[in-house]
């Protein structure tokens, strides 16, 4: 790297070494049509299995925790939202154990394009839009059947959390797999955490023990990619009882988030010694 | 899905009795292998020969022990997460099913404990096979001198059995620690839910290995096993108790094969089957092992038929 290199040229680089990656392979997927299409449909299908547990649930009870159906679909909808696109950009990066055992992690450090972002984009797949697309769907029938008293702050929140619900969770993904620079077969460890937490949080926040609900408002900040915002958005009592301002804090979280999975990377690079193959 | 799968794919190769690999009584395997099919003495070689098969399939899994423990971790995580969401469930609809809330928790943690090891996910032996299918091994796998079907069901129940301690006890102790479960004092129970998940593993095997031999016709059976996913985590009961299907969905869910795999078991060890109908449930799951290996027996047939190996 050029030393006088601005940081956001090098942001862009680094974007666009995603992109040119990520293109290749969406190439190179394309090539087998038929095969792309029944993969996204069972995608479709798997990933909306979740969603079926809670309408075989709603046909016994018409409330789970105190929340409805509608409400449940608004959690359901933006937590799938945020994985499924988390899945998409970086989702790749979970293969890294692989990458050091087998050796490729050191062709992607030698080529002149950030590792992180070919880590990231490699084996991308469009196949993968199978669970944001039917997260849309229920969310977009959530807010229709919603009777949501709509504010500025309200309206503004629901792009807001996507946003950063989607940065929280590809920071987690990024986080996660980082750990495989020192536990190599750590790898499902993390799907604790991404696919765990979003299960997590398809449930209101009533259901569970108040230790857990604090655990992620204050360790793992999955809070932030839905529940509470929701309780604003909803107009639903918080079962912490935390500051309103917690209700708007994403962002900070987010960054948090950000700067959390960065220095994990950093410090997990430097520690990467190759295979020697 | 589990690093040490793809990772074990890679050493099967040497576990082949081929190689030379000591058998349980220390002779080399290849050793004794000419003798098979003289009677008795031949029938004992084979059956000792897939116990070795399957103790070399466990001591292979046991290897990759960190992703054991995350793997088992990740488990313990989801039994928490969905022990909450059916306690919830349970909590507005007390004795929904015919389960009372301690049932539906206990519930919860044993379908997690099994989860790995009756592979509804699939894989197991299938990511192996599938990479034989790619790399053209399978032609090497045909005309070895030990039954193909039998080979592999040997490695899964190697496998199973090594899922079950591994994958089972770390969820279960959690579940019993920070829920309240019922679990049965009898020992008989648990023999007899031993033997229904030895069945339960055969009959997911059964499916597993007629989706693996569509390789033979497909060249690329993901698209099948993904499918195959969504059937298996569904009609299994893991995700909800099949008996909480609503009306024809639940009457279907009840006589198709998966309901051996998460919903039979569970329901032995919740003595919610006792007498008669564990018998029934045994029996249930009998006839689907034996109708699935009998049909994979035949699509073998079929496949080797077919078969066409490109040089070498």
């Amino acid at each position: 790297m050029i030393a006088d290199e601005t940081r956001s040229a090098k942001a862009r680089w680094a974007l666009r070494s995603w992109w040119l990656v990520a293109a290749m392979w969406t190439r190179a997927t394309m090539a087998y049509r038929a095969s792309f299409f029944l993969m996204l449909a069972a995608s479709l299908a798997a990933t909306s299995l979740d969603f079926v547990v809670l309408l075989l649930m709603f046909q016994h009870t018409d409330r789970l925790g105190g929340w409805s159906l509608a409400e449940l679909g608004f959690l359901y909808g933006t937590s799938g939202l945020c994985l499924g696109l988390a899945n998409l950009f970086v989702g790749s990066v979970d293969a890294l154990g692989d990458r050091i055992r087998t050796g490729t992690l050191d062709t992607m450090l030698i080529r002149p394009a950030p590792a992180l972002a070919q880590l990231c984009a490699e084996r991308f797949s469009l196949r993968r839009l199978g669970r944001p697309l039917q997260a849309v769907a229920v969310l977009v029938w959530s807010l229709t059947v919603l009777p949501v008293h709509w504010t500025a702050d309200r309206l503004l929140l629901v792009p807001l959390l996507l946003v950063c619900g989607t940065v929280i969770f590809s920071a987690i993904y990024i986080g996660g797999a980082t750990l495989q620079f020192w536990w190599g077969e750590a790898r499902e460890l993390q799907n604790s955490l991404t696919y765990g937490g979003a299960t997590l949080i398809h449930y209101p926040p009533t259901i569970f023990a108040k230790e857990l609900v604090a655990g992620v408002v204050f360790g793992v900040p999955l809070a932030f990619v839905n529940w509470l915002p929701a309780l604003r958005i909803l107009d639903r009592p918080d079962p912490l009882g935390l500051p309103t301002a917690f209700q708007y804090a994403s962002p900070i979280a987010a960054a948090l988030c950000v700067l959390a999975a960065a220095a994990a990377w950093r410090a997990g690079l430097r520690a990467y010694r190759g295979t020697g193959n | 899905m589990d690093t040490s799968v793809e990772a074990a794919a890679d050493t099967s190769a040497q576990l082949r009795p081929e190689r030379g690999e000591p058998g349980p009584d220390g002779r080399p395997e290849g050793a004794g292998r000419q003798d098979i099919g003289r009677q008795d003495a031949g029938r004992r070689q084979a059956g000792r020969l897939y116990l070795a098969i399957a103790q070399g399939a466990f001591r292979r899994y046991s290897t990759y022990r960190a992703a054991t423990v995350a793997g088992a971790v990740t488990n313990t995580v989801f039994g928490f997460i969905l022990a909450y969401t059916f306690l919830a469930l349970w909590q507005a609809r007390p004795g929904l099913g015919g389960y009372d809330s301690v049932q539906a928790v206990t519930y919860i943690w044993i379908s997690q404990s099994l989860l790995v090891t009756v592979a509804v996910w699939g894989g197991g032996f299938q990511d192996e096979v599938q990479e034989r299918f790619r790399t053209g091994d399978i032609a090497i796998d045909l005309y070895r001198p030990v039954d193909f079907q039998g080979w592999w069901l040997a490695t899964d129940l190697g496998r199973a059995a090594f899922h079950l301690f591994a994958r089972g006890v770390l969820p279960t102790l959690a579940g019993a620690l920070a829920f309240s479960l019922t679990l049965p004092a009898d020992p008989l129970v648990w023999a007899v839910f031993l033997l229904a998940v030895l069945l339960a593993v055969v009959v997911s095997f059964g499916l597993r290995f007629l989706v693996s031999l569509t390789g033979f016709w497909l060249h690329d059976s993901e698209g099948i096993r993904a499918v195959m996913l969504v059937v298996a985590m569904f009609f299994s009961g893991m995700l909800l108790p099949i008996g909480l299907f609503p009306g024809w969905l639940g009457e279907l869910a009840h006589v198709l094969p998966w309901a051996a795999l998460i919903q039979i078991p569970t329901d032995i060890l919740l003595e919610r089957r006792s007498g008669f109908a564990v018998l029934t449930g045994l029996g249930f799951q009998l006839l689907w092992a034996v109708l699935l290996l009998a049909a994979g027996r035949a699509a073998q047939l079929l496949a080797t038929r077919k078969v066409v190996v490109q040089g070498g």
